[in-house]
């Protein structure tokens, strides 16, 4: 491999999808006609904010149809340190973009000097997204959600996008994927401007089961292979993950509601 | 048509040489050091903004001396190969041996071919899993390439800051000892390098992916105080 070296007026700047392109590695499908056969989907997923942060939350699995593909997705990941990235669609394309966006942020970063702004992060999602308009025509549709916490409001942001990478800030929640209508239903009557970190985790938990309980495409807790939604927060600390066992006691809780009705 | 004069090309090599030392000692230098829990990186750099020493990769630094705009680009190519590479293959495909061999072919090829040679050295770094398996790799402005061990200096009077550097080093050195060392090496008689005119940075084993960091003026202030 050798050292990118660019003319005038093709240097490719800060932008690690402008370099890919330049050096000939597009990293979006350019498909043939025709829609795909099914292929791995990527379901649910929410966004809330709290006090001081926000809380993304998305299950494990992945279907094919009416088959499930995969138990252990891992739909909500750091996009850097204080921001989050939980993904919707078709699973391929989804973790190839999630992982192009992590390149990008840490890209720009090393060649500037300098971090991006949330605001200019959740721009650069948009425009993979709407790069991969052509797939998501055929089938191959991608709808992320995208989470921070901004420095300079010291409060947490969320956006949420479409397939022509429409960027949407939401004040208060977002869902995405198949039982995105479940989980908002939860969320909207339960959320309120101060809600506190631990409320919100269980406030997304819940959104989860409920979809998971109407959707058969989103997968609920798995109690016999220990596997868990994954939950996240960012704030002023960071990203980190909610501790499996954490999840586990809330979906316990909400099991144990649903016994006693 | 007009003949151009002869000129042999030891000659030439020598001309164009003593002009690359002459740009490069103008610049102030800069010394990396290995420390117990990794590589520590000091220069003299008035500029609080203008970086000399800067993140390339997951365990790999760049450092350079010399005109700052032909270092910069080196730096910019550097992450853009870097992060092409460990995205086509895996990020543990990305190594500081491969990225020395590239800067001195670009260099190389520089001081024999372009209308100037570029006035430039520079360090790249990186941090093994073990101190044993820290690499520094000095690429000097003909594009040759050194492999060193422990310590490094690139710059003008870099020959004397090796001596020092040689004095002062101890193996297992906690962090506070190597900066201090390395800051020494870099004065030369009574001349002092005050803290704020200290760039530092470090490649450290703890555990998180990107294992650059910079570190606060205040702190080295701190140290040296």
């Amino acid at each position: 491999m050798a050292f990118p070296q660019f003319g005038r007026g093709e240097d490719p700047g800060p932008s690690f999808g402008a370099l890919l392109r330049s050096v000939g590695l597009d990293p979006f499908v350019r498909a043939p006609g025709g829609t795909f056969p099914p292929v791995p989907h990527a379901t649910t997923c929410v966004a809330l904010t709290c006090t001081g942060g926000v809380v993304v939350a998305g299950d494990r699995r992945a279907t094919s149809g009416n088959l499930i593909s995969h138990r252990e997705m891992e739909k909500v990941v750091a996009a850097d340190r204080f921001s989050a990235v939980a993904i919707a669609g078709a699973a391929g394309p989804a973790m190839d973009m999630v992982k192009l966006f992590q390149l990008q942020i840490e890209h720009y970063e090393k060649i500037e000097g300098t971090s991006l702004s949330l605001e200019g992060k959740a721009n650069q999602l948009s425009s993979f997204v709407r790069s991969n308009l052509p797939a998501a025509m055929q089938g191959l549709l991608v709808v992320p959600i995208f989470a921070g916490f901004d420095h300079s409001t010291g409060a947490g942001r969320i956006w949420d996008f479409d397939a022509t990478g429409g960027r949407y800030e939401e004040r208060d929640f977002v869902a995405t994927g198949s039982g995105s209508l479940h989980a908002g239903a939860v969320i909207r009557p339960g959320w309120r401007r101060d809600l506190g970190l631990d409320d919100a985790v269980s406030l997304a938990c819940r959104s989860l089961w409920e979809a998971s309980d109407a959707d058969s495409a989103t997968g609920g807790p798995d109690l016999a292979r220990g596997i868990f939604p994954i939950v996240a927060v960012v704030d002023a600390d960071g990203f980190r993950r909610i501790p499996d066992e954490r999840v586990k006691t809330v979906f316990e809780d909400i099991v144990q509601g649903v016994r006693n009705r | 048509m007009s003949m151009p004069f002869y000129v042999p090309p030891e000659q030439m090599m020598k001309d164009r040489a003593d002009f690359a030392r002459k740009g490069i000692s103008r610049g102030r230098a800069l010394a990396a050091m290995q420390f117990t829990e990794g590589i520590v990186m000091v220069a003299e750099n008035p500029s609080t903004t203008l970086r000399k020493i800067s993140e390339i990769y997951d365990r790999i630094a760049f450092a350079g001396v010399g005109k700052y705009n032909e270092f910069d680009q080196l730096r910019v190519a550097g992450v853009r190969f870097a992060d092409l590479k460990g995205y086509q293959f895996s990020r543990e495909d990305v190594d500081a041996r491969g990225l020395a061999n590239q800067y001195a072919q670009v260099i190389s090829q520089a001081f024999t071919h372009e209308v100037k040679p570029l006035e430039v050295e520079i360090l790249v770094a990186e941090l093994g899993r073990t101190d044993a398996d820290d690499q520094l790799f000095h690429i000097m402005y003909d594009g040759t390439v050194i492999d060193e061990r422990r310590f490094s200096a690139i710059g003008g009077d870099a020959e004397a800051i090796r001596v020092r550097l040689e004095e002062r080093y101890r193996p297992g050195a906690p962090f506070a000892d190597a900066v201090k060392a390395s800051v020494e090496s870099l004065q030369t008689g009574e001349r002092k390098i005050s803290h704020d005119e200290l760039e530092v940075a470090v490649l450290q084993r703890d555990g998180e992916r990107r294992c650059f960091h910079r570190i606060e003026p205040s702190r080295i202030g701190q140290i040296l105080s």
